[in-house]
């Protein structure tokens, strides 16, 4: 027991570390720059948040995005009518996007397997329609939600005039990198709780719902009260990421609702490991570098890399690598995605799992041989 | 000094046309082994899944220690110390042996829903001593840490008896303990039924080995057809004609 206790302690140092010094380790692979660490920590604690529902119960949500949303413009509000501070606007974020969660979650805890799945993937789509049509005076329809200079802020002292003012943190800034180690901080502590939740008595209940749901019915146990918090705590992380986007920048738009945000968590999680700590996070990370990379190219740079060869051969090798880059990005995400679940069914980190497990049994074989040689002899 | 603790009052259940159980009438006293016998089909199994709620009746109730579980959801019969453990195997296959039997520690414990989210679960120190002895109990010690899905059917059984023991149901209700055990499992299990019964558990058990059943039950109620057609003790049933008619014209005792 100590000794596991030890290794969650051990695992949290590493993970917060890891992060913290994301700067310097990122260098060498042209990601560190605050921006993009910024969306790494974001959709690490979304994916992170899925995974509390997904990763130990089973039940595979298609409507997170509606909560990240949600989250978002809970913040945005928050600037607008209270403060600058982004506290608020992150408490705002997650007990509104909580709310939601409760609701959609209420409803679509009725079914299970694919049923549920359709009823989320129905309800986020509602609200991501609600948010361009009804819900105009709330979410600013397709424009989106920016702060104006008429906003209130009621707590804020008065800005200097002509100017909308940037979030911060009592008064520190929120941009660049002090905005990535905000983003960073609100990480490590969202890691924690689902450490904690994930050794729990709570966590143990929802792994074991996912086992064998009849049998915790015949065991005793409620099993609805244990998926709807585990729903609700999972919307929460995702309104958390969605105040996060607005404390990084701060508007919301609907399109963050859209069904292929939901798919995307989906998918980082599922490339990362289901079910693991860790996991999710590497899935988000993966995703959110590669986007950055190959969404960056464009005909242009792609033309310059194939110069060398002769122009027709230029204009095929063009035309055939533009589907999978810039826009066409999503066609390699469904590639690298394919790739994992049929050859790594439990994502990278079983992939990280099989080559440890290579490394100590060719290790203990080398032991057993040096062991059995002396024998021989 | 007859204290009926468990009366299951008229239940009828057909399923589309068959009549799977009619007029079944049963008194358990406190304390006793109530053993339900009959041939394949005759409705034993779905008589206890009335009573746990998983089936309702289309009439007729059960009462347990006061208690109507008719209409009950099964987690709340649960609750109520009703404890069932399954024909096939029910368990958590993808936990271990030790987290098997803690989790219904837990419901007994922490009732049908606790948000106990900032514990440790393996911290639970005395539930995780009393998970360990009930595996003693059954004889599953040494593949405490395992997987429950690596078991043989068998073993299944034995800690889903396991499981039910580790919440000291007030009333156990057992469908075929030893279907799929080797001779000396059986044995095993018989003994530590015994032992059960010595603790004064109020049990209803389905069996088919009348070896187990003449070793164990206080009384026998035979079911043939969905009705009980004769209730009694062991030398009671043992000459009735009409059970040697119904139920040994099948398979020779
Ligand atoms: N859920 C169900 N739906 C339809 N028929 C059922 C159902 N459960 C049991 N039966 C039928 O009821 C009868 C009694 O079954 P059961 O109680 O399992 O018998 P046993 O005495 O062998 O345990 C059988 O004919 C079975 O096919
Ligand atoms: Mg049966």
């Amino acid at each position: 027991m100590n000794s596991s206790a030890f290794k969650d302690t051990l695992l949290l140092v590493v993970f917060a570390t890891a992060i913290l010094t994301m700067p310097i380790w990122l260098k060498p692979f042209g990601a560190a720059y605050p921006d993009l660490m910024q969306r790494f920590a974001i959709y690490g604690l979304f994916a992170i948040g899925f995974n509390i529902l997904f990763g130990l119960t089973g039940y595979l949500s298609f409507g997170h995005a509606a909560f990240l949303g949600v989250g978002s413009y809970a913040a945005v509000w928050s600037f607008k009518l209270l403060t600058m501070n982004v506290l608020p606007a992150v408490f705002f974020g997650v007990i509104v996007a909580g709310f939601f969660a409760y609701l959609i979650g209420f409803i679509s805890l009725r079914r299970s397997g694919i049923y549920f799945s359709i009823l989320t993937l129905a309800f986020a789509q509602m609200c991501y329609n609600l948010a361009y049509s009804v819900l105009t005076p709330i979410t600013n329809g397709e424009t989106g939600l920016q702060l104006t200079l008429d906003d209130p802020r009621v707590l804020d002292a008065q800005a200097a005039a002509g100017s909308i003012p940037g979030t911060t943190l009592f008064g520190i800034p929120m941009t660049g990198i002090t905005g990535f180690y905000f983003c960073a901080v609100v990480l490590i502590i969202g890691f924690f709780i689902s450490m904690r939740i994930f050794n729990s008595p709570f966590g143990m209940m929802l792994k074991a719902i996912k086992s064998n749901q009849n049998r915790m019915s015949y065991t005793g146990f409620n099993t609805r009260p244990y998926l709807i918090w585990a729903f609700v705590i999972s919307g929460m992380y995702a309104g958390l990421a969605g105040s996060l986007l607005a404390v990084t920048d701060p508007l919301a738009g609907a399109e963050r609702m859209q069904w292929t945000a939901s798919g995307e968590v989906v998918l980082m999680t599922i490339l990362g490991g289901a079910g693991t700590l860790v996991g999710p996070f590497l899935g988000a990370g993966l995703i959110k570098y590669f986007e950055n990379i190959f969404s960056s190219f464009n005909e242009q740079i792609l033309h310059e890399a194939f110069a060398a060869l002769p122009d027709g051969l230029e204009n095929a090798l063009v035309g055939l690598t533009s589907l999978f880059v810039g826009e066409g990005w999503h066609l390699t995400l469904g590639l690298l995605f394919m790739v994992i679940v049929i050859f790594l069914p439990g994502g990278i980190m079983e992939g990280v799992r099989r080559i440890g497990s290579l490394f100590t049994r060719s290790g203990s074989k080398a032991k057993s041989e040096s062991s059995t040689a002396p024998e021989a002899r | 000094m007859d204290n009926v603790v468990f009366h299951v009052a008229d239940v009828h259940k057909s399923f589309a046309g068959l009549h799977a159980l009619s007029d079944i009438d049963l008194s358990v006293t406190e304390g006793e082994t109530h053993a339900i016998i009959g041939p394949n089909g005759a409705g034993k199994s779905t008589l206890l899944n009335v009573c746990i709620g998983r089936l309702k009746p289309d009439s007729g109730s059960v009462v347990f220690d006061g208690n109507t579980l008719t209409g009950k959801k099964p987690h709340e019969i649960n609750q109520l110390g009703v404890v069932r453990v399954f024909q096939t195997p029910e368990i958590f296959p993808d936990l271990t042996l030790l987290e098997n039997v803690m989790v219904p520690c837990l419901a007994k414990r922490d009732g049908s829903f606790k948000l106990n989210w900032f514990k440790s679960f393996r911290g639970e120190k005395s539930i995780r001593d009393h998970a360990v002895e009930t595996l003693v109990d059954v004889g599953l010690e040494s593949q405490v840490g395992s997987h429950a899905s690596n078991l043989s059917r068998g073993d299944k059984r034995r800690l889903e008896l396991a499981m039910g023991l580790a919440q000291k149901p007030k009333l156990l209700l057992l469908d075929e303990p030893t279907a799929g055990m080797a001779r000396h499992d059986t044995n095993a299990t018989i003994d530590l039924l015994k032992r059960i019964k010595a603790t004064g558990m109020t049990k209803v058990i389905i069996e088919h080995d009348m070896h187990v059943v003449f070793s164990l039950a206080d009384r026998i109620s035979v079911l043939a057809g969905g009705r009980i057609i004769a209730q009694g003790t062991p030398d009671e049933v043992k000459g009735n004609p009409k059970v040697v008619e119904a139920y040994l014209g099948e398979e020779q005792v």
